[in-house]
């Protein structure tokens, strides 16, 4: 069976960009390059280094925001998760957070850090963060209640139980928190260039529409669409590697 | 958290935030958060300006499009997927690409291909909420109860009774969490539209603030957003709570 | 209140000594109204298996609790070794119903576990850990993680982590609930070894009538509402029986059909 699904992900990925090419050869928009057309202009920055180049300018506030956001909301999220003093007072701004429309504040982060890497940074966190720590936090809170007894019966310390028990137990869920804000960081980051200045990939993509060099406009988007799918397919993978069999191994099972 | 024996609500400790943002403003140590009182006057002023009635409307017939299209498609889609192998297994990989793809570079594809207005943000909207939706319902078709299944063709169900007597139903709780998500990315689509094409909406709106330097009336349109924004997924969750009770029990 | 009646069933002269390993005094617990136990009295002989045998909600997992130090009962104490309990301690062991594995740790790990709080240096607890996992019958499987174990073999890991600790008690909370019928027999027959052999007092919990009889020195009934104790029943002439033959003895018999003539009425 593995066979037939190797298969019908081809026949698949045929189809849709099959209808692509038809699409593109009718064609249905002037702005619609065909598939091969775009595929060539991928190759060709590809070969000539701008893509390169580009996404060294675009990964920067990627990397540094989402840095951050894990640092902070791992950090937050224990801390919410194990404090109910903490819980009452954090968690209701990051569920508002959750639930906003956070790229609104956009304008205003560049009237306050201008145009450079820190507003990037910081539409990077944004969306990053509150994934992060809620996450983190409800996997803290909902460290089976059997496994925390069994460390004090067996006498563990408050510390013990922490680093021992409810970390390891939580690790799983703070993990895909981490991979789903990864997920909402690259949203972030394309946003913060294609909104406040136009660097990397963004720069790409504004500058060859700007003169209707299409192919080349969507070679770029197809290319970070990529990366961002394989990136986060390449943690997915990761997450059941390392956790396999975790969220298994109780007894409800 | 508790305080004298008294169990505080839980979001009650936004009000406290509320005095932070009013003191921060009072001190002017900063010119970007003026005081939260002003910012509540000037919400009240600009509420009923046709400006702002107005990029209320755009954006709520944008985002009930969006959604309703996105609904409409993604239900029946996923429901097909849970139902029929094949079909799951053409359409899987590329539901789950969308779903964590970052969407907001298509937007200049729909500006050149669908021009700088309504409909290229009814379809962000749409591409932002469909993909949760088509696996929520894909994956409550998937958890429904053989049994449940095999029951109802004992007593005679034809396909479409079965369809919307059992299957709809079985999988409802799924398909409103789905549904729930959905709109929440959808909130946060129609706004990313609205700003990267920035001429409609209250992307014009906060375009033409931040120009001018009109902090209070920014934060006032954006407490606005935020407390519809909320007040929707609260609504939808509570829905879904309604529904939840046999979720446990099937 | 009414006081607990002693029934014994066979009265062996001397089977009560008074060396008992846990008392419980006067112990009562509340849950804001609701009274879960009221004034409790029950002593644990040492060296023997106790069970707490009750239709559900009648308290028995939270006096296992309270004496393991994991609750703290609203009035009342619990003495263990004629010291009052303040909270776990090292005299003793819990084995949890959902047996309570790390699932990011391997068999070794697991049941060395406890030893591991205790800072008891890597190769020392792990040989200790081996030899337990070898007596519970699970050689071989030191590398195993807790899922790749059917759900008999991962109580014997619980089981393998209390007595590696080598606490005088050992508490078990409903330790065969979810594991297998088959499997929980075999477990029942191993259990009367390790009374027979380890010389540790056993605090058990159930609510099959037959296990109790089965396993016990001594049984006490716990009836809800507020939870107290009804009846304590002393098979203690089965204990000299072949186990192969318990189960059709007629005082085995006899004995489980009084248990549930006392307790059908609580039984909705």
């Amino acid at each position: 069976m593995v066979r037939r699904s190797f298969w019908l992900k081809i026949v698949s990925a045929l189809v849709l960009f099959g209808a692509w090419q038809v699409a593109g050869m009718i064609p249905v928009s002037y702005a619609f390059p065909t598939f091969l057309e775009s595929m060539s202009a991928l190759a060709r920055m590809a070969a000539d280094g701008t893509l390169f180049t580009a996404y060294l300018e675009t990964l920067r506030p990627l990397v540094v925001g989402v840095a951050i956001s894990a640092f902070l909301g791992i950090g937050l999220g224990l801390w919410i998760g194990l404090s109910s003093r903490f819980d009452w007072l954090f968690s209701p701004i990051f569920i508002v957070m959750q639930a906003a429309p956070l790229a609104a504040l956009i304008p205003l982060l560049v009237m306050a850090y201008g145009i450079g890497l820190t507003s990037k940074v910081f539409v990077v966190c944004i969306m990053a963060m509150p994934v992060i720590v809620l996450n983190t936090a409800g996997a803290v809170r909902n460290t089976p209640a059997s496994l925390k007894e069994m460390g004090r019966s067996f006498l563990a310390s408050d510390p013990e139980i922490i680093v021992k028990i409810i970390v390891p137990a939580a690790s799983p869920v703070i993990f895909s928190g981490l991979r789903l804000g990864v997920s909402a960081g690259f949203i972030g980051a394309v946003l913060a260039e294609l909104k406040i200045t136009p660097t990397g990939v963004g720069d790409i993509i504004t500058y060859s529409r700007s003169i209707a060099d299409y192919p080349a406009m969507y070679a770029a988007i197809f290319s970070i669409i990529l990366l961002a799918v394989l990136f986060l397919n390449l943690l997915e993978r990761l997450e059941v590697y390392l956790f396999e069999g975790n969220v298994r191994g109780y007894a409800s099972d | 958290m508790i305080v004298f024996g008294y169990r505080l609500p839980a979001m009650s400790s936004l009000i406290l935030w509320a005095l932070v943002w009013e003191i921060v403003g009072r001190l002017g140590l900063t010119f970007f958060v003026p005081p939260l009182s002003e910012v509540v006057v000037t919400l009240f002023s600009v509420i009923g300006t046709a400006p702002f009635l107005k990029a209320l409307s755009e954006t709520a017939q944008a985002f009930a499009a969006g959604v309703l299209a996105a609904v409409l498609i993604g239900i029946p889609v996923g429901i097909l997927m849970g139902k029929s192998r094949l079909v799951d297994e053409l359409l899987l990989p590329w539901v789950n690409m969308f779903l964590s793809a970052p969407l907001t570079a298509l937007v200049p594809v729909l500006m050149v291909l669908f021009g700088f207005g309504m409909k290229s943000i009814i379809i962000t909207t749409t591409l932002f909420a469909i993909w949760i939706i088509i696996l929520n319902a894909r994956a409550g078709v998937l958890q429904i109860n053989r049994s449940l299944v095999e029951m109802a063709r004992c007593y005679g169900a034809n396909p479409f009774q079965a369809f919307y007597k059992i299957y709809f139903w079985a999988a409802l709780p799924e398909i409103l969490g789905g549904v729930r998500i959905g709109v929440i990315r959808a909130v946060k689509g129609v706004i990313i539209g609205q700003l990267l094409i920035s001429i409609v909406g209250f992307g014009a709106l906060f375009e033409l603030y931040a120009n001018n330097f009109l902090m209070a009336h920014f934060w006032a349109v954006l407490i606005v957003l935020f407390a519809m924004a909320f007040t929707v997924s609260e609504l939808l969750a509570y829905l879904e709570r309604r529904v939840s009770y046999y979720a446990a029990s099937r | 209140m009414v006081m607990p009646q002693i029934k014994e069933v066979v009265d062996v002269p001397g089977a009560q000594e008074a060396d008992n390993a846990v008392v419980a005094r006067g112990i009562s617990k509340t849950y804001g109204s609701v009274e879960a136990l009221k004034n409790l009295t029950l002593e644990f002989p040492r060296g023997q298996l106790t069970s707490l045998l009750g239709p559900s909600g009648c308290g028995k997992t939270t006096l296992l609790k309270i004496i393991a130090g994991l609750l703290q009962p609203t009035a009342g104490e619990v003495e263990v070794n004629g010291k009052p309990v303040t909270g776990p301690g090292s005299d003793r062991a819990f084995v949890f119903q959902d047996f309570a594995l790390l699932p990011w740790a391997n068999v070794l790990r697991n049941a060395a576990f406890g030893l591991e709080l205790r800072g008891v240096a890597k190769s020392e607890r792990e040989a200790i850990a081996e030899k337990y996992i070898a007596e519970v019958g699970l050689k071989g499987f030191e590398k195993a993680y807790p899922h790749e174990l059917s759900g008999g073999m991962r109580q014997r890991v619980g089981l393998a982590r209390a007595l590696a600790v080598d606490a005088d008690v050992l508490l078990m909370d409903e330790p065969f609930s979810a594991v297998d019928e088959q499997t929980r027999r075999k477990f029942q027959e191993d259990l009367l070894n390790l009374v027979k052999h380890e010389n540790k007092t056993f605090i058990f919990v159930t609510h099959s009538i037959e296990e109790a009889v089965y396993v016990s020195d001594q049984i006490a009934i716990l009836l809800p509402r507020p939870s107290r104790v009804s009846e304590i029943i002393r098979p203690a002439d089965l204990r000299h029986k072949n186990v192969d033959n318990i189960r059709r003895d007629p005082e085995y018999l006899d004995i489980v059909d009084s248990i549930w003539a006392s307790l059908r009425s609580y039984v909705e």
